[in-house]
Formats: structure tokens, C-alpha cells, sequence
């Protein structure tokens, strides 16, 4: 029994995982074409062992050297892990104070406090991007609350921005962050603060002596779980961003819908994969070691 | 210590409205009498009414529902199986890659994943439609269901299970009517989590989506693009009452399912 537990979803998953990602890669290599499919050369099994030397001896790297070549690739990857970071250390600034309070609020309160944070994250991302649209408007709630209370005379422009690309991140992965700081936190015994106070340490520096350490680890996986799809985030930019906001996914995205060049889309795929493969690695070390830890 | 601080209250506060005042915001003005979305002329249910006469929005639905059951009703057996598999068989060969390619989809961007599946389909020549989005949410929801339930498993007795062997179940038996039973709880999370999962992709739908499916997220994304509208909000707030009602009744159901487990095992203490 256990091999077919095994055998089924392996088969489903080399099928539908493995296999399209060499699909992508062998495109990556192929040249654009205009035909159905667009990209040549297609592997042709009728002709034989000649056909499949011929269609090696066709692939190579000049969409590899092509996005290099051209600075708007350049430019999106380096603002995307840009906005990526900041966006994190942003998430991380708004959501450790929100976990540190859920942590010492008194126990009956707990249960609430996490159904508060877990709800937004179970309703839909598109529509907590969109809510932002209506609120970051020029005729929009922002701007109007500022303008009544006197702050500005005329609208800002918020909308369209990267501003609000940050803003729209830190908002839908808020959880992310708060859930893992949280867990990390629930687990301290309070009288470690006191005892550190007790022996003369001040209230910061028993936060940066006691607290910190212990929160740590929630703050890594808090980090890395909003980094690494920040990264190939496409909604957020394209709602909320403008057409300076440059963030890969969404060249990604224009690339392969609007003009059709299949092998450059591809191109761009396995180089985001690339980088993304050094956090993604550095995350699965980091849980497997908080796993050794726990036991 | 048991009383909050002010620095914590503030934040607790801050935090919370930074959460829910959008949603709140987009709410109140579903209800807007005017087609200004940020304007307000009086209460009004009429982009309910507008929502519900929406042929298109009825029909992406439909076709975002069934996605979302078959997907996740598929993803949850595929991944009990996996989880299962990965906790109770030690060495075999590719055993790395499996567990390697069950946790990848959960950390891929989702631009890729959708990507990669579309042109999958098109080397085989599959139809895109409503098969090839159940096909691709399947195979990233598996990889969440194989993970909550393992943690489950993790936690799990074994000697259950030996004891129904001892007694003469075939391992499948054994599984069936111990193991399942004990797992139930995270294997209906798991599916509850692929549900909620594949109702609410865009991207990766919108890659393996054809002309003769469309989904709920993608018509919504193709209309908010133009800018925000009454009838949206109106479409929104039903959507977030619906999650908002299924997540606190699966939180209550929970609830009484684990106090009940304390009374039960308090009373078999009482009994020996």
C-alpha cells in the first residue's frame, strides 16, 4: 500500500512539476518564431535520431544573452528584489509590534486575536489589493481625509506609485509575518524580562538581551515567507503600481501575454528560479534546523 | 504582567484598524446609492441586485466552485497520500526528489508555475478549460494539504496502527479505519485550505485558463483594472461574508471537537 501512497503522487507530480519545468527550459533555449507554436525549433520524432540532432544542435543561450544585453531586465530584477527587501523590513516593522502585543495580551484574549489576524489572510488577495485602489485614489479616502483635515490643498498621487506597491505588500503579508513572530513569542516566559530587569537591565536593553533572541527565529521565517513571493509578485505592482513600478513578474507576465515571445518569457522564469533558489534554500536549512531545535 | 501596557494596546489597536479598515471601507460603500464609488448618496442594496443579475459574474462562479471542489477534493487525497507516504516509509529511491517537489510549489512564484503548466498543456495538446485549471490548483494545493496533514501525522501513535494489524487488518484496512479516522481533523483542513486556495488564484488560473472558462478571480481582475466599481464591492462583500462565515464555523467546529477530546480522555482517566 505504501508504494502506490507513494507511486501516485510522485507520477502526478513529476508530470505536472517536473516535467513542465524542463519544458520551460527547453524553450528558453529555442528562438522566437511567428507560427503556432511561437518558438522554433520543435522537436520532430518522426524524423528520427536526425531529428533530434538537429533540434539539439539548434538551442542556445542568445535569449539568456539577450536579457542581459537589454537593461529593462536588468532594471526589473534589480527592482523587484529592491522593492522585495524593503517591503519585508517594512512587514517586519509593522507586524512585530502587533505580535509582541498579541503575546502579552492575557490568555483569553488570544484565541480572538489570532482568528483577527488569520481572517484576512483566508479572504481573498485580489480583493485586498483592490480595497487599496479606492482608498489610495486621487478622489480617494486617503486623500480626502488629508484634505479635510488640512494637511495638503491638493490630492497627492498615491495610486500608481511604488509607494503603494509597498503598501500593498506589507498589507496582504501582514499574517505572513505576524503568525511565525507570534508562535516564536507566545513561547517566553515573561519572567525572563523580569529577572532581567531585576539584575539592572533597562527596559530596551532587556528587550535586545531576552526578547530579541527569542523571537528570532519567527522573525527569519516571518522574513523569508514575505520576501520570496514578494519577489514574483504580479498583482500588487500591476493594481496598484504604475507604469514605472518595474517588478519581474509582471514582465514576466507582459512578456508572455502581450508579446507573445514565449522563449524570452521563458528566459525570464529561469532566471527568477535562480535567484530565488539561494532564499529558498536558505529557508528550508533554517526550518529544518528549528525542527532539530524543537524536538 | 498581566496587564497590557499602553505601547502594546496602541499597537494592538493600530494594527487591527491597519488590517480591517480597508475591508471595512470597501463594505459601508457596497451599500453606496451612487455610482461614484468614494462619494456617499444614501443606503442602498441596488449593486446587490446588479451583482446577482450579472450573467457573466454568475457564470465565472460556477465555474470558480467547481474548479475550487474538484481541485482541492483531488489535492487533499494526492496529498494525505504523500504526507503519508513520506512519514511512514523510510529510505527509497528519490525520496529526496519527492519530498523536494513537494515542498517547492509552496515557495514557487506563482508567474512561473502557471508558465510552466500552460506550456505543458500546449506540448500535449491538451484544451485549455476548466480540466487544466482543476489540473494545475491541484498540484499546487496537494503540496499544502501534504503539509498540514503531516504535521498532523507527526504527532500521530503508531502502535494504533500496529495494534489493527496485530488484530489482523491489511495495512489498507488499518489505514482506513484507525489512521484516517485519528487524521480527519487536518485532512478536512487540508481540504478547506485547497478550497480557499484555488478560489482565490488569479495568476496561475489566468495561464492555464482557456476562452471557454473563466474564473471569478480572472473577471474580477479583468474589471478592476478599469478602476474601481460599486458593483465589485458589492461582488467583494458577498465573498468575504461567505469566508468570513465558513472560517468561524470551522474554527467553532474545532473548538468543540477538541473539547470534547479533553472530556473524553478526562473521563478515561476516571475510569482506571
Amino acid at each position: 500500500m505504501l508504494r502506490a501512497f507513494t507511486a501516485i503522487p510522485y507520477a502526478w507530480l513529476v508530470v505536472l512539476f517536473l516535467v513542465p519545468f524542463a519544458i520551460v527550459a527547453k524553450i528558453s533555449l529555442s528562438d522566437y518564431a511567428i507560427s503556432i507554436p511561437p518558438y522554433t525549433p520543435t522537436l520532430d520524432l518522426a524524423a528520427g535520431w536526425e531529428g533530434v540532432r538537429a533540434f539539439f544542435s539548434e538551442l542556445d543561450f542568445e535569449n539568456f544573452v539577450f536579457l542581459t544585453e537589454d537593461e529593462l531586465y536588468w532594471k526589473a530584477y534589480l527592482s523587484s528584489l529592491q522593492i522585495a527587501i524593503l517591503s519585508t523590513f517594512l512587514t517586519l516593522c509593522v507586524g512585530f509590534p502587533i505580535a509582541y502585543g498579541m503575546a502579552r495580551a492575557p490568555e483569553e484574549w488570544r484565541p480572538a486575536l489570532m482568528m483577527l489576524v488569520i481572517l484576512p489572510f483566508w479572504t481573498s488577495f485580489l480583493i485586498r489589493v483592490y480595497a487599496w485602489i479606492g482608498i489610495l485614489a486621487n478622489e480617494g479616502f486617503l486623500n480626502q481625509f488629508l484634505m479635510w483635515i488640512g494637511v495638503i490643498s491638493e490630492p497627492l498621487q498615491m495610486l500608481n506609485t511604488n509607494t503603494a506597491v509597498y503598501i500593498g505588500i506589507v498589507y496582504t503579508y501582514l499574517p505572513f509575518m505576524i503568525l511565525p513572530v507570534y508562535a516564536s513569542l507566545e513561547r517566553m516566559d515573561p519572567s525572563l524580562l523580569e529577572a532581567a530587569e531585576d539584575l539592572g537591565c533597562s527596559r530596551m536593553s532587556a528587550f535586545w538581551h531576552v526578547t530579541w533572541p527569542l523571537a528570532r527565529p519567527g522573525v527569519i521565517a516571518g522574513c523569508f515567507l514575505v520576501f520570496i513571493p514578494a519577489v514574483g509578485e504580479f498583482v500588487i505592482p500591476s493594481l496598484l503600481g504604475g507604469s514605472g513600478t518595474l517588478m519581474i513578474g509582471k514582465v514576466l507576465w507582459e512578456e508572455f501575454f502581450n508579446n507573445r515571445d514565449w522563449p524570452v518569457a521563458s528566459a525570464v522564469a529561469i532566471i527568477l528560479l535562480l535567484i530565488l533558489i539561494v532564499p529558498i534554500v536558505l529557508f528550508q536549512r533554517h526550518e529544518a534546523k528549528e525542527r532539530e531545535a524543537g524536538r | 504582567m498581566k496587564r497590557l501596557s499602553t505601547f502594546n494596546i496602541v499597537s494592538l489597536t493600530l494594527g487591527f484598524a491597519f488590517l480591517y479598515i480597508p475591508m471595512i471601507i470597501l463594505i459601508v460603500y457596497s451599500f453606496n446609492e451612487s455610482k461614484l464609488v468614494t462619494v456617499w448618496a444614501g443606503f442602498s442594496t441596488k449593486w446587490y441586485g446588479e451583482v446577482i443579475r450579472n450573467e457573466a459574474f454568475l457564470d465565472a462562479a460556477w465555474v470558480t466552485v467547481r474548479v475550487a471542489f474538484f481541485s482541492a477534493t483531488i489535492a487533499t487525497i494526492l496529498g494525505t497520500m504523500a504526507a503519508y507516504a513520506m512519514m511512514r516509509r523510510g529510505a527509497f529511491v528519490g525520496r529526496t526528489l519527492f519530498s523536494g517537489m513537494i515542498y517547492a510549489p509552496l515557495v514557487m512564484p506563482e508567474v512561473i508555475t502557471g508558465l510552466s503548466l500552460l506550456l505543458l498543456f500546449i506540448a500535449i495538446g491538451l484544451d485549455r478549460g476548466i480540466v487544466t485549471i482543476i489540473l494545475a490548483h491541484t498540484t499546487f494545493a496537494m503540496c499544502y494539504v501534504s503539509v498540514v496533514v503531516s504535521s498532523r501525522l507527526v504527532s500521530f501513535d503508531e502502535s494504533l496502527e500496529e495494534a489493527a494489524l496485530d488484530l489482523g487488518c491489511t495495512p489498507f484496512q488499518a489505514f482506513t479505519s484507525v489512521t484516517l479516522p485519528i487524521i480527519a481533523p487536518a485532512v478536512i483542513a487540508g481540504w478547506l485550505l485547497a478550497f480557499t486556495l484555488s478560489l482565490d488564484d488569479l495568476v496561475i488560473a489566468s495561464f492555464t485558463a482557456g476562452p471557454s472558462a473563466t474564473t471569478l478571480p480572472i473577471k474580477i481582475f479583468s474589471s478592476v483594472r478599469l478602476g474601481v466599481s460599486p458593483e465589485i464591492n458589492a461582488l467583494s462583500t458577498i465573498i468575504i461574508g461567505i469566508v468570513t462565515v465558513g472560517v468561524l464555523a470551522a474554527s467553532v467546529i474545532s473548538k468543540k471537537q477538541i473539547s470534547r477530546a479533553a472530556r473524553d480522555a478526562a473521563m478515561a482517566e476516571r475510569d482506571d
